[in-house]
């Protein structure tokens, strides 16, 4: 079985960012940059399912400026067997990226597709949905746990009101939560061999396809800042200021 | 002498395990603001197998123009493969499709506007015109306020930004009911099962009052303080990533950028340090009260009132004086 794994270049998890003064975007230019988290969790879920003998090859692919190239790198230390870096200077929204991948599944014909849920810079949630939408793979989102059964793939969903569990049909997309398993740290012998992995680089205008961003961005502004709180020093005295002062008991 | 039409938009209708949804109603809470900047025709769709009663909920709701049902076995459990393709058609007559951005309609809407080669725009929380919204991005550090260039908007909308509009009675005049042609099964996925936490305190996104906890609860066990004092207050219980990854309590609890979103009157933090993805789901609370013995835990900068204390003290005196 051969896994595609798209993985998306973001500012790093434990940086704070804020909206540039103009309010024409955020505040990135030197941020300290790093694979999308969710994306982690779905390049570990295919290298465990590598690891498990269900797949035979992972094809890990990014799309962006020539910057991508360092996850795409991350991502073959990690388990990965080969890279395909779509090359773009422009920044596409999820319907872009949905057909740019769509594109490339086209080529790969993948049994399966991992993807994260989200990325935390945009936090659209579309981008999977979209893809499967596209190419008629079945879909599973949200994933907690994958399990192969024959044709299918069993997967197990976090919703808001608690788990569900579909059986897929393969072909299927699966878009990888937070629980579904803890990435692994790439060794220093797998940073070294990833080197030497193939690594393709595909200009976008090469796909051949029509793409618009259709989101004009008006204005970046910083959320309403709660006002500074109070220390209370009892319990009495808390209770006594949400009866009171708060008017919420 | 010509007559403007209105605009058509079409409603998702979301079912939980009660029945109607309260989202649906913070949907509509949105579609009147969307009002203020365009006249829409409303048209809701119920989707599932035997939702007759689901389908006199929806029309209770009032201003809107039918309610439009599919009632089939290929709409039973809301598969994706069945349903995108079908409300891409289906949605071509309307300007606009709108879904609570809930795992429901995160599920659903993002396949439809790929199918209608639409981008749309998910987790609106504020509407500026008729064209542009505003939504939250990199874990609600930022606003962005975006225009479509597109005839379609198909948007999902965060509950805790809009007000609920109020059900009619069951007396009140029902909009007309109207069935529409369900989807064929495609059969390209089988639901299994479904575990729901039954549960008899309100819903995390719908309470008045919710009580968080996070790894300073040190165990499941300990949660039931926390329960003891939902169960005295009337609220819903909620927890930070760090608390569900550890295996304290279900994935349906979590708060956050990645979990559910909540604005409460009332939101009470305790052993919870308020890392920003959690911030992230719940800012918008209007009270908010941490307990925590770390006095430098960030939770402190978006808390109304801070106790630095350690919870297993303060909880129960909490429970003792309410």
């Amino acid at each position: 079985m051969k896994i595609v794994v798209a993985v998306k270049r973001v500012v790093d998890h434990s940086v704070r960012v804020h909206p540039l003064s103009d309010g024409s975007g955020m505040d990135i230019a030197n941020a300290k940059m790093a694979m999308n988290p969710f994306c982690e969790i779905a390049v570990e879920e295919a290298v465990r399912l590598k690891e498990q003998g269900y797949a035979n090859e992972i094809v890990v692919v990014s799309v962006g400026s020539v910057a991508v190239q360092e996850q795409l790198r991350s991502a073959l230390a990690l388990g990965a067997d080969r890279a395909i870096h779509i090359q773009t200077e422009e920044s596409l929204e999820p319907l872009g990226l949905a057909k740019v991948l769509h594109a490339l599944i086209k080529q790969e014909q993948p049994e399966l597709v991992l993807v994260g849920k989200q990325s935390i810079d945009g936090d659209h949630n579309q981008t999977g949905q979209m893809l499967a939408a596209l190419s008629g793979y079945s879909q599973g989102t949200f994933a907690s746990k994958i399990e192969l059964n024959g044709d299918e793939v069993w997967v197990t969903r976090e919703l808001d009101a608690g788990l569900q569990t579909l059986a897929l049909k393969l072909p299927a997309v699966i878009t990888t939560d937070l629980r579904l398993n803890q990435p692994r740290f790439p060794t220093m012998p797998n940073i070294m061999k990833a080197r030497q992995k193939p690594l393709a680089v595909i200009p976008l205008a090469d796909l051949g396809l029509e793409l618009k961003n259709h989101l004009q961005v008006l204005s970046v502004e910083s959320p309403k800042s709660r006002k500074q709180g109070v220390r209370v020093e009892s319990i009495t005295e808390l209770v006594d200021k949400l009866r009171q002062e708060a008017n919420v008991l | 002498m010509s007559q403007v039409q209105n605009e058509r938009a079409l409603v998702l209708v979301e079912q939980d395990n009660k029945g109607f949804a309260d989202i649906n109603l913070k949907v509509m809470g949105a579609i009147k603001r969307l009002r203020e900047f365009t006249s829409l025709d409303v048209d809701l769709l119920v989707i599932g197998k035997a939702c007759a009663d689901l389908a006199a909920s929806a029309a209770r709701v009032p201003d809107i123009r039918q309610v439009l049902v599919a009632d089939s076995d290929s709409c039973e459990h809301q598969l994706p493969e069945n349903l995108v393709p079908w409300l891409a058609e289906l949605a071509r007559d309307y300007a606009y499709i709108i879904v609570g951005a809930t795992t429901y309609g995160k599920n659903l809407i993002p396949g439809v506007a790929a199918l209608m080669d639409i981008q749309p725009i998910t987790d609106v929380v504020a509407i500026e015109s008729a064209s542009s919204f505003k939504r939250p991005i990199y874990a609600g550090s930022a606003l962005v306020c975006v225009a479509t260039d597109q005839p379609i908007k198909l948007l999902s909308i965060r509950g805790s930004a809009f007000h609920a509009i109020t059900l009619g009675d069951a007396s009140a005049v029902a909009a007309p009911i109207a069935a529409v042609i369900p989807p064929p099964s495609r059969s390209l996925s089988r639901f299994i099962s479904q575990a729901i936490a039954p549960t008899d305190r309100p819903d995390l996104t719908a309470a008045r009052i919710v009580v968080s906890g996070g790894r300073g609860m040190q165990n499941g066990e300990n949660f039931q303080l926390l329960y003891q004092l939902a169960n005295k207050l009337g609220a819903a219980v909620g927890a930070s990533r760090a608390a569900v990854d550890a295996g304290f309590v279900a994935n349906d609890l979590q708060v956050g950028q990645t979990g559910k979103i909540v604005a409460p009157d009332l939101y009470i933090a305790v052993g919870l340090s308020g890392a920003v993805q959690h911030i992230a789901g719940m800012r918008d609370s209007r009270v908010v009260v941490a307990i925590n013995k770390d006095p430098d835990a960030p939770i402190f900068q978006v808390a109304d009132y801070g106790l630095v204390a350690d919870l297993f003290d303060a909880v129960p005196q909490l429970l003792e004086q309410l």
